[in-house]
């Protein structure tokens, strides 16, 4: 330490970070306790589950509780091989197993469904909006046409647009076009972005124009120039609006929310939400729940750190 | 950039999707929504004109009222609260330490994750009985709260801590159910704050800090005279974003407090919205709702743009 200063802001940002951290400890933690350990009431912070906790931070009360879980397998182990229960003794329950609150809620309560139905309109919505803003922004800056800048700024005034009050009338036209609960009403409200054909005008208008001028004088047309060259060239501004994008509707809920009412089609915010009116104290389910829903922003947040800070710093999204 | 003499009628084509989606999604809705506002529609039965009545019931409703008073609370709380942190930790991650890099992926963790997510993560956390909120504080041998149906407001609580009362006629403040969502939120959205403020303080030059070491200014004064200046126009953004934000708050609230909180102390305006919508289905009267959202929050943006600006230093 070359300074002493820097031990003090280590010990802030120390502390910070536990705030930060603690809530996702509790999360993953609660999430392989079983009903008991969580309802306990008491004075004292249990942050492992009991099974995972090492036997010299065990107190006295913990070998009681060993002695009688053990006693629980055993009888249930009994019941299983077809034994005889002694005289007056209650069934044993089914004992708990380190993945039971996932298996609740990724069987029994279908999010393998929502799981899969977010992933498929998430990418979905991904790689058509990636699609139809960059044959957009292309447009906007190789072509010349008749009212160019008008379309353009009629595009970017409508980002102003307040959009709780756009829920309601787009409500209303999907019910008239019988497009409530299916999967068009996710996807196809979703898939043009002006965001993003800003973003990647932005970058196409710095591509150097002789490429385009050289290419089209080899007789390659329009759609080849952007296949084959306008885009390969734009990968590192695709993979931070593709985060973007992909996030954005991972994440989205009201939408998914407001257009779809079948269990079929639930996405996994909203399946997460109708899991919290439900489940009442079933905390181990439901932190298992908030885990699987997290779970795969966390993996791609570590694979794409760099790109997913850009992209919500330059983007400037907010929920 | 503009090539050749010909005009490419085909840019149309490339242009087309995303203008007839926006078109449809959002050109036509807008107007259409301007139109159902002056009707009574619950989508079943025909739409029936009531004129300008549903801005009429608005300014006599007292429950729109509350969610307006209940907006305004989680914005003046929020906001601050949010810049305030996120500043100290931009300040300290600004120095050239250990670890910087571990650091802002703590930090920012939170920003990605799902709001429905880390709601019911939070719910736990308040939970009076098992949460672990309560649980810590009783090591302080502090008195367990109920936190999320505590309808306590802040302001007679710290008189009454004072042991002073607090009259009625005065506003009370927040809720203690609303504090504990707005701590939550704050801890959500912190990481893309800290982020914003140091870019914000990257690009303030290091020769001005030399300089003024030199001649003998305290760390004090090299923040009231150089970063606070200087990391003006930074604040400026994201005391307008979170503004923004603040007034269209609606995720926390539904997971957190789904009936609105005890004494509809977190009933807030999208949240109202919501129910009037889809739950009552009176459009008409939630889109009347929706255009006082919108010109507040537009009357906000302008008063920060003409107003606040002003103050913005711009090198």
């Amino acid at each position: 330490m070359r300074n002493p200063f820097h031990l003090v802001i280590h010990a802030l940002l120390i502390a910070g970070s536990v705030f930060m951290l603690v809530p996702f400890l509790w999360m993953v933690t609660t999430a392989f306790k079983n009903e008991d350990e969580i309802l306990k009431t008491g004075q004292r912070i249990v942050i492992l589950p009991d099974a995972w906790r090492p036997s010299f931070l065990n107190g006295p009360e913990d070998e009681e509780r060993i002695r009688k879980e053990a006693e629980h397998r055993q009888a249930w182990a009994d019941l299983q091989s077809g034994k005889e229960l002694p005289a007056g003794a209650r069934k044993p329950s089914k004992p708990f197993e380190t993945f039971d609150n996932f298996r609740e809620v990724w069987d029994k309560q279908d999010f393998y469904r929502y799981f899969l139905n977010t992933l498929f309109v998430s990418i979905t919505i991904t790689v058509s909006s990636l699609f139809l803003a960059s044959l957009a922004a292309y447009a906007f800056s190789f072509f010349k046409f008749p009212w160019k800048d008008a379309i353009f700024m009629g595009l970017l005034g409508t980002m102003m647009l307040p959009q709780q009050a756009l829920l309601i009338p787009n409500y209303i036209i999907l019910s008239k076009l019988n497009w409530i609960n299916t999967y068009a009403a996710l996807i196809i409200p979703m898939i043009a972005s002006v965001y993003s054909v800003f973003f990647l005008r932005q970058f196409f208008l710095q591509l150097p124009k002789d490429l385009f001028e050289a290419a089209t004088i080899d007789g390659c047309t329009r759609f080849q120039f952007y296949w084959k060259v306008v885009l390969p060239l734009s990968k590192p501004p695709m993979v931070t609006l593709g985060i973007f994008t992909f996030l954005g509707s991972w994440n989205s809920f009201v939408w998914p929310l407001i257009v779809t009412n079948d269990k079929e089609l639930r996405v996994i915010q909203v399946g997460l939400s109708y899991f919290n009116s439900e489940a009442g104290t079933q905390w181990g389910p439901l932190m298992a729940a908030s885990c699987l829903t997290i779970f795969p922003l966390v993996v791609l947040y570590f694979l794409a750190q760099k790109q997913f800070v850009e992209s919500q710093a330059t983007t400037g999204m907010k929920e | 950039m503009v090539h050749g003499k010909k005009i490419d009628f085909g840019a149309y084509g490339y242009l087309l999707p995303v203008v007839f989606i926006i078109l449809c999604f959002q050109v036509i809705p807008i107007f259409y929504s301007l139109a159902i506002s002056f009707y009574e529609w619950d989508l079943m039965s025909d739409p029936n004109w009531v004129g300008a009545e549903n801005f009429r019931r608005l300014a006599d409703d007292p429950m729109f009222y509350k969610s307006l008073v209940n907006t305004l609370y989680y914005a003046i709380f929020s906001v601050p609260l949010s810049i305030l942190s996120a500043l100290c930790v931009a300040m300290l991650l600004n120095n050239p330490i250990a670890g910087m890099g571990i650091y802002r992926t703590i930090y920012f963790l939170p920003v990605i994750t799902s709001l429905n997510a880390v709601s019911i993560v939070w719910n736990f956390i308040y939970h009076p009985e098992y949460g672990l909120l309560n649980k810590v504080l009783a090591i302080f041998h502090i008195a367990p709260r109920l936190w999320l149906q505590d309808p306590l407001c802040i302001m007679p609580f710290l008189a009454g801590l004072a042991g002073v009362g607090w009259p009625d006629w005065l506003p009370a403040g927040p809720s203690m159910a609303m504090l504990s969502i707005i701590v939550m939120s704050v801890w959500k959205g912190l990481g893309y704050n800290v982020i914003i403020f140091l870019a914000g303080l990257q690009n303030i030059p290091k020769h001005l800090y030399e300089a003024a070491t030199i001649d003998g200014a305290s760390r004090w004064q090299q923040f009231r005279h150089i970063t606070w200046p200087l990391l003006s126009p930074t604040t400026f953004f994201v005391f307008t974003m979170s503004c923004i934000g603040s007034f269209q708050v609606f995720s926390q609230i539904y997971m957190m407090t789904p009936r609105g909180g005890p004494m509809k102390s977190t009933m807030v305006i999208v949240f109202y919205l919501y129910q009037k919508a889809f739950v009552k289905f009176e459009f008409g009267y939630a889109l009347a709702i929706a255009f006082v959202l919108f010109v507040m929050v537009f009357a906000m943006t302008l008063f920060n743009k003409l107003y606040l600006e002003k103050k913005v230093h711009y090198s």
